[in-house]
């Protein structure tokens, strides 16, 4: 069923309150890969507050839905979501970074209650994502995967091995999102190896293919729930995303991929967010 | 082919089958009582010899093509979603291929993957360095929370996957390729994860070996023994890691020399393990490692490599000779702890 206009309202509020939480980590941290996690913040937001089947007070119950962040880069922005959820005391995350912290930048899912798969290096979570639906399919149990890439992720050949595979064992209970960016760390991804026409990819390795703008509630929502409508393959959702999305002065900044704010930036930085910019 | 039904498991004679193929058959034994149990492959269903298992179990055979980074990776998956993966593929494209799927996605989340590594050292010699692996040992290794297993033989190998399967977190198993010696005579002499087995008691020297290598310390040892009266004790350390601290220590005590054989590089396999136990003890004693010399292998036969690489019987009998009259030094107290 289509989001309704105060499920869309509660959602975009949601979404601010994280992005701040994303702000005081990336403070506590010492410096995060804050720009790629604000342009995810929407995706993950509509995922975790509306569409995945979830018992935080109990992380591995056997029939949740399943999380791959295979941009493990974006654990900054995964961390606040799961402490939210209740997963585990927001207080932790002060110690995000820190000498023996459970939190790293890429999230540890031995360490991290509500991490369905340790990532970081990338083009790995798609084929985890992949053996998890197949695991599912084969014990005939019946949630969801769901796999997050980053763009300049999808330079790796790994991840073409998997959506070849995806598509060959017909896995439609595995959805992918590709955050859009359209940077990567040296600079945009069409200079430095372009990606275009990135649909076409997708769909010519036979996935369903659904291109939104990533930080539109009602795309994200109708997007969602074609994919969990559709028999017979995969879906990946090309999310069209803005870096640094929501903080004025890192929006589509190279520079913001990774960054350190103080406690002043901080204050700016969340001016920017709850003021509405959008 | 001899298949008797033993008190707990079937038995498969490793004269006529080879260890791929025991494999393929003690799995399918296996995954009669455990339903957790498939099986992936990258193309190399009739190599790594699952095919048997495929016949038995079609719906539990994930071939991913020709596509090792995505094999470990679903495998990851899989046991995440509580299955048990047994992967097998080539020890050249599990251990180097796909060593970042093995270390970051099974390794480091600790999951229950088990890796059978087929044509492991230059037992596919013919096929040339590429498809030679003698590095795997070194690598798997170094990863922490791998089990590291190289069996003797056909009969080895099958309590090695037996033991894997009882054995909780990844495991990584190296397979020769054909028919290789064999020098168990049965399965039954007391196979334990990390415990070294004994194949020939000796006083003068150990000859510590793994896969073929322990065939042909076998047969070293005889010819020893008959033509020049020295006593070679054998060690089959099929358990790379966790490795037998006390037994390499023992045959340090009791014998102060000690032959790694190995069909592997010299630097970081077996003989690499056997010396970090020996110099954390402290204890001064003779010591050589038998395999490649930090090489490429060269093509052929494996019976001629491994005469070449000095790890067959007249190899080791020659490398036993000139050992037996090296000089170390010998701890002083040593006479009143011996």
């Amino acid at each position: 069923m289509p989001l309704s206009a105060e499920e869309i309202r509660s959602l975009q509020a949601k979404a601010k309150q994280i992005r701040c939480d994303m702000v005081d980590v990336t403070v506590w941290a010492g410096g995060a890969h804050i720009g790629g996690a604000l342009s995810m913040t929407d995706v993950l937001t509509a995922l975790y507050y509306h569409y995945l089947n979830l018992r935080p007070a109990e992380p591995g119950w056997p029939d949740r839905d399943r999380f791959v962040l295979s941009k493990g880069h974006g654990g900054v922005g995964f961390a606040p979501v799961l402490a939210d959820k209740g997963y585990f005391d927001k207080e932790l995350l002060k110690e995000f970074n820190h000498f023996k912290s459970p939190f790293g930048m890429h999230l540890d899912g031995n360490k991290v209650p509500g991490v369905d798969a340790s990532t970081g290096s990338l083009g790995h979570g798609l084929s985890m994502a992949l053996g998890m639906a197949l695991g599912a399919r084969f014990q005939k149990q019946t949630w969801r995967t769901y796999c997050l890439l980053g763009d300049g992720e999808c330079d790796e050949g790994s991840v073409w091995e998997a959506a070849m595979a995806a598509h060959h064992f017909k896995v439609d209970t595995l959805t992918a999102f590709v955050d859009r960016n359209q940077m990567m760390i040296d600079g945009r991804t069409e200079d430095i190896m372009s990606l275009e026409p990135l649909a076409a990819k997708w769909t010519a390795f036979g996935w369903e293919v659904r291109e939104i703008d990533g930080h539109d509630f009602a795309q994200i929502g109708e997007a969602i729930e074609g994919a969990q409508a559709t028999k017979g393959a995969p879906t990946v959702i090309i999310c069209n995303t803005v870096k640094g999305k929501g903080v004025d002065f890192m929006e589509d900044q190279v520079k913001w991929h990774y960054g350190s704010i103080d406690s002043k930036l901080a204050a700016r930085a969340k001016a920017s967010i709850t003021g509405g910019v959008s | 082919m001899t298949e008797v039904t033993g008190t707990t498991w079937n038995v498969y004679d490793a004269n006529t089958l080879t260890q791929a193929e025991i494999y393929g058959r003690v799995l399918c034994d296996l995954a009669e009582a455990d339903p957790r149990i498939v099986a992936l492959t990258a193309d190399l269903a009739r190599s790594t010899k699952i095919g048997v298992f495929q016949d038995k179990f079609p719906q539990r055979v994930f071939n991913v093509g020709i596509a090792e980074q995505d094999l470990f990776g679903i495998a990851a998956g899989m046991a995440k979603s509580g299955l048990l993966p047994f992967v097998s593929t080539m020890s050249a494209f599990a251990s180097m291929r796909a060593l970042e799927q093995v270390r970051t996605d099974i390794c480091y989340q600790n999951l229950d993957v088990k890796i059978i590594a087929t044509h492991g050292g230059v037992s596919f010699g013919q096929a040339g360095t590429t498809h030679h692996c003698t590095e795997d040992i070194a690598i798997q290794r170094a990863l922490a929370n791998m089990c590291v297993i190289v069996p003797a033989d056909g009969w080895e190998t099958a309590n090695a996957v037996r033991a894997a399967v009882q054995r909780p977190g990844p495991v990584y198993i190296r397979l020769g390729r054909g028919f290789e010696p064999t020098h168990y005579e049965n399965d039954d002499y007391g196979f334990e994860i990390g415990k070294a087995v004994t194949i020939n008691e000796g006083t003068d020297i150990t000859v510590i070996a793994c896969g073929v290598a322990v065939y042909h310390a076998a047969e070293a040892a005889k010819l020893l023994k008959d033509q020049d009266g020295i006593s070679v004790r054998v060690l089959d350390v099929h358990t790379i890691k966790p490795i037998d601290e006390e037994a390499i220590l023992k045959a340090v005590t009791e014998t102060r020399r000690i032959l790694v054989v190995e069909e592997h590089n010299v630097i970081g396999g077996l003989g690499s393990a056997v010396a970090d136990v020996i110099a954390a003890s402290g204890k001064g004693c003779a010591f050589a490692k038998s395999g490649l010399p930090d090489c490429y292998s060269e093509v052929g036969y494996p019976e001629d490599l491994y005469a070449h690489y000095c790890i067959d019987g007249d190899g080791i009998v020659g490398t036993v000779r000139e050992l037996l009259h090296r000089e170390f030094e010998a701890d002083e107290d040593w006479e009143d702890e011996f």
